[in-house]
């Protein structure tokens, strides 16, 4: 199989990641519960973990990240651990569902909603947030990379524009963490939702939020902390705090296992790689007759995400026959996206998404262009 | 059982700043060793640094390297 759905997961990961995984199957404990070596052992890799994904998001307080099972759970809890009746947010048409029904339902307690519209190509202007903001507004949460079509968002002002008004920015870095620079400090970002199966090369069931120092998320659950049994309440202090029932210490460890090497290789090395093949396969498909490709190519840098329609072809059926006949796997539809597709005009045809990991060889590459052009002519 | 001695015993508000405290502890060689909360300091469960009585200062010093606000430190028979 040419694995091209590395958006959706990355299931190439270093090879240390499942072995990681392996040892804490057999010999972890319960982090936090007791202290003999097995739970102490699953203790410090947690907290190991915790101090790796601060260096490379720049978190000055490790414990300022609580562990989730992925980026929909980290959403939810900033969505509605901050948000309260009579507030204003403010996000954009790129967002993902696990961002946009998160708000709905705080719409329907009472919270106002706004969201940006895109141009054609899927971009935001900046400005927009600014010129939305009223006096209620509480919040701004964007994107980072659109999970349809690839663009980026220039975090940085966004952040910029949050904290200028002193508001809070929550951004979903689902398809970017692990990949692109992520400063919390610099980014002025108050609350990132990240998980671990995507470009941090970790397992599923792993992910994370960071909270800024002094900013109160309220928990979405509550229940065993390993600390303070006899107390009615849960510890408010975090990660405790958002961190109720056992971690997935399994997971984490391999999760531990993959920002180590992320590290060690670095992310700047890895991008360079995925932008390169990237560019090849959208070289390669860009005059194919009939092609129509969605999203903003011109800058520099962009998710390493080509999405794409032959002629009015049904999406399912592309993706189909590209696996079928080729071996070649992608996702098609909608993608979680439905706003995206809304201001791209493909809710009817979806769109067959392909993505590239660094693992991804120009051989696979140039597989996947020659087999879209022979699909393209037989149309 | 053995015979119980009298000890410096941090108490922490989470699981998280008693493995960021041990890890400081390591690195700056503060003897002692994490232990679960005494009960007659707490009957709720958690970890706790256990040390000498006579590493206070260091102690004190290793807590404020690691960021830690530590809940409570006592003397207490371990």
């Amino acid at each position: 199989m040419i694995y091209l759905d590395h958006a959706a997961t990355t299931m190439q990961k270093p090879p240390q990641v499942a072995e990681a995984v392996a040892k804490a199957l057999c010999s972890m404990g319960n982090a936090g519960r007791g202290t003999h070596e097995a739970t102490l052992d699953a203790s410090r890799i947690i907290f190991d973990t915790r101090k790796k994904l601060a260096e490379l998001f720049h978190v000055k307080n490790p414990r300022q990240i609580a562990f989730t099972a992925n980026s929909t759970e980290s959403l939810n809890l900033a969505i509605k651990g901050v948000l309260r009746t009579g507030d204003h947010v403010i996000t954009t048409e790129l967002e993902h569902n696990s961002v946009l029904r998160p708000l709905y339902e705080m719409e329907k307690q009472g919270v106002e909603l706004t969201i940006l519209k895109s141009d054609q190509k899927g971009r935001i202007v900046l400005q927009d947030f600014e010129r939305e903001i009223r006096g209620n507004t509480k919040l701004i949460v964007c994107t980072h990379g659109s999970n349809l079509t690839g663009n980026l968002m220039d975090i940085a002002e966004v952040g910029e524009i949050a904290a200028r008004h002193q508001i809070l920015f929550c951004v979903d870095a689902s398809q970017t963490a692990g990949v692109f620079p992520i400063d919390v400090q610099a980014m002025q970002i108050d609350l990132l939702c990240f998980t671990g199966h995507k470009s941090l090369l970790g397992p599923q069931g792993t992910g994370g939020l960071y909270v800024r120092e002094g900013v109160v998320v309220r928990p979405l659950k509550t229940g065993g902390s390993g600390v303070l049994t006899y107390s009615r309440e849960h510890p408010p202090q975090m990660p405790t705090a958002l961190e109720a029932g056992t971690l997935n210490g399994h997971g984490l460890a391999g999760l531990h296992a993959a920002v180590s090497y992320l590290l060690e290789t670095g992310i700047d090395e890895i991008r360079k790689r995925e932008q390169f093949l990237m560019r090849r396969f959208y070289a390669g498909v860009c005059d194919i007759p009939g092609i129509r490709i969605y999203g903003d190519f011109e800058p520099e840098e962009r998710c390493p995400i080509v999405s794409l329609n032959l002629g009015t072809e049904d999406s399912s059926e592309v993706s189909d026959l590209l696996y079928q006949e080729y071996g070649i796997a992608t996702r098609p539809g909608a993608h979680c996206a439905p706003l995206m597709h809304q201001a791209l005009g493909t809710v009817e045809q979806g769109a067959v998404r392909f993505s590239f990991s660094h693992y991804t060889t120009e051989e696979e590459v140039d597989t996947a262009v020659a087999a879209l052009k022979e699909l393209a002519a037989e149309m | 059982m053995r015979k119980k001695e009298k000890k410096l015993v941090v108490t922490f508000h989470t699981t998280a700043d008693a493995m960021a405290m041990e890890q400081v502890c390591q690195e700056q060689n503060v003897p002692g060793r994490l232990i679960p909360v005494p009960r007659a300091i707490s009957a709720g469960c958690g970890l706790a640094w256990c040390t000498d009585l006579t590493c206070e200062a260091v102690l004190k010093k290793a807590l404020e390297c690691a960021g830690v606000k530590e809940q409570a430190m006592q003397e207490c028979m371990v």
